[in-house]
């Protein structure tokens, strides 16, 4: 089977974002870059159904600056067998992400499957995973909780909202975007770090993939901080009276209860 | 006068809020509202949609309808859109219309704004705010290149408007094309209780590390379950201590959420969290510690033992609640 994994490198949950001068971009000054989390699930159930699968591969494709290559280098640490980098500029949107990693799709191997994650927590557009495979025009699930597979198909659990969930058949190839907890991802162990170190990442650009400016869909043009709040009320005395007084407040004061 | 399609959606045979949102924004800002409804024995639906607002009711049916799939769902609406033929597109950002919208985009070949939490309709232009690094930023976006400008808007994020009994919409009936279809929905399992989400909740009562083990929750439960339209939620330090299943996660890496009224207790407020819940209109924060991060964006803020503070609020609530 060939197995595609997308990832995409984004800065750590913990930072601090700050704009940039041009008031479109964050700051990037001492950025940890991490794998998005829930493309983690993703490189994982990729791992999981090539171990099952004697003689599949798992390619991992990552569209980003230079620096990406180092997330790429993580997932083949985790295991990976072969990898692409699409190099972008910093700010590619997620039409001309998933553009360019369809081409780079329909380049290499016919695909089985391919495993993203649900979303990019730097961008949160949560829109490359469908883009991909509607441009690849096969079938996707989303938000996927587990999946088990049977021959030329796959039956796909997907989140849906207040603890329903939906019970999903596909054929392959298709696409399955995880959500957390899908498995657990493994640690890369150090020999395999190393490995990873030397293998070759094989690279394209945007224009080999005919992705130009004009895919570009969506214009940012304003970045902003939320704006701070004002110290709020602390509501002191004994607990039945912080209780008391808080019931009040809601009720009278902010009117929200 | 420039045309908005809206999509609607509905749970347990009512047209979901978020819809209504929609409707009304569009109504406000000068656009003709047509709503877009899907499904199989859904046309009673059509006349609620008119009284928020919607002019138009485009209605697809069929079996292939029954439950919610992309890819029969994405067919019709892509159709609906080509015979519409409009300016600007609303989905909400909601577990269909964020499957959705993108497969639409892509079809199409247009740009989509998604979890758009503030939107403005100029004209036929769409301009849109969304929240970015789990709501750590603001991105104002707009569109380039032609074509219907299309976004999707977090529910809570928009007022609704007066319903209008009276008002109907004019129903198209658009013929459902169900072939080759590749996808198939086995089943849809319900919850074991069925529990409003967190991001559609108006009221979210939400528990950290400090709950201490998954039974205290039902502290927050009992609380919530006074108050109308509330659900619980909880911090990434709960869930991975295995308190709440990770569907009731707030946070960067859980569920956005902009409820008017956030209640956190025992959290600290890890940056994580606090981009997941910041644009909450009304927050209060309940915690031992009086130097919890949490309280630097809280409106309220309670200093003591949640244990003993809970229970009294859930009485206190039950007070001013029933004074109605």
């Amino acid at each position: 089977m060939n197995i595609y994994v997308c990832i995409k490198q984004v800065p750590a949950t913990e930072t601090k974002i700050k704009i940039n001068a041009s008031g479109t971009g964050i700051d990037t000054t001492g950025i940890k870059w991490i794998m998005s989390p829930y493309d983690e699930f993703a490189v994982e159930e990729a791992l999981r159904v090539r171990e099952k699968n004697a003689g599949s591969t798992v390619t991992v494709v990552s569209a980003g600056p230079q620096r990406a290559t180092e997330t790429i280098r993580t997932a083949l640490a985790m295991g990976c067998d072969n990898a692409i980098w699409v190099e972008t500029p910093e700010e590619t949107d997620s039409f001309q992400a998933a553009k360019a990693l369809a081409a780079v799709i329909k380049k290499e191997a016919q695909p089985d499957l391919i495993f993203t994650g649900k979303q990019a927590i730097d961008d949160d557009c949560a829109q490359v995973s469908q883009l991909l495979a509607t441009f690849l025009e096969i079938p996707y699930v989303t938000v996927a909780l587990n999946a088990e597979y049977g021959a030329g198909t796959v039956t796909v659990k997907r989140e849906v909202e207040g603890g329903t969930t939906e019970i999903i058949a596909m054929p392959t190839p298709c696409l399955i975007a995880a959500q957390k907890g899908m498995n657990e991802p493994r640690f890369a162990s150090l020999p395999n770090i190393m490995k990873a170190k030397k293998k070759e990442i094989k690279q394209y650009k945007m224009a080999d993939l005919g992705v130009t400016d004009a895919d570009r869909k969506i214009k940012l043009v304003n970045m902003t901080l939320p704006a701070g709040k004002q110290a709020g009320k602390k509501i002191t005395g004994d607990a039945k009276a912080q209780a008391q007084e808080l019931a009040r407040l809601l009720h009278t004061e902010a009117k929200v209860i | 006068m420039a045309t908005a399609l809206i999509y609607a959606e509905y749970k347990d045979g009512k047209i979901k809020k978020i819809t209504h949102e929609l409707i009304a924004e569009a109504a406000r800002s000068g656009c003709e509202p047509v709503a877009f409804l899907a499904g199989a024995g859904v046309e009673a639906l059509a006349k609620d949609l008119g009284a928020m607002g919607a002019k138009r009711v485009i209605l697809v049916q069929g079996d292939a309808l029954k439950f919610y799939s992309n890819e029969a769902y994405g067919k019709a609406f892509v159709e609906a859109v080509k015979s519409v033929n409009p300016a600007i597109i609303l989905m909400g950002a909601s577990a269909q219309g964020k499957d959705l919208a993108p497969r639409v985009a892509a079809t199409l070949g247009i740009g989509l704004a998604s979890d758009c939490t503030k939107v403005k309709i100029e004209g036929d232009k769409l301009k849109c705010t969304r929240p970015i690094y789990a709501g750590k930023a603001l991105a104002d976006v707009e569109f380039a290149g032609s074509g219907p400008q299309f976004a999707t808007v977090r529910p809570n994020a928009l007022s609704v408007g007066a319903l209008q009994e009276d008002a109907s919409a004019a129903v198209t009936n658009q013929p459902l094309d169900a072939s080759a279809l590749k996808s198939v929905v086995k089943d849809v399992v319900r919850g074991a209780t069925a529990k409003l989400d967190v991001t559609e909740a108006n009221i979210v009562v939400s528990g950290g590390r400090a709950m201490k083990n998954s039974e205290n929750f039902a502290l927050l439960e009992a609380l919530s379950a006074v108050l109308p339209n509330s659900a619980v939620g909880a911090s990434r330090a709960a869930v991975d201590a295995g308190y709440r299943p990770h569907s009731y996660q707030v946070g960067q890496t859980g569920k956005v959420v902009s409820p008017t009224l956030y209640i956190a207790c025992g959290i600290s407020g890890a940056i994580q969290h606090l981009a997941g819940m910041r644009t909450s209109k009304v927050i209060v924060a309940i915690n031992k510690d009086p130097e919890a991060p949490i309280f630097q964006l809280a409106d309220y803020g309670i200093v003591g033992d949640l244990f003993e503070v809970v229970p009294l609020l859930t009485e206190e609530f039950k007070k001013v609640l029933g004074e109605h």
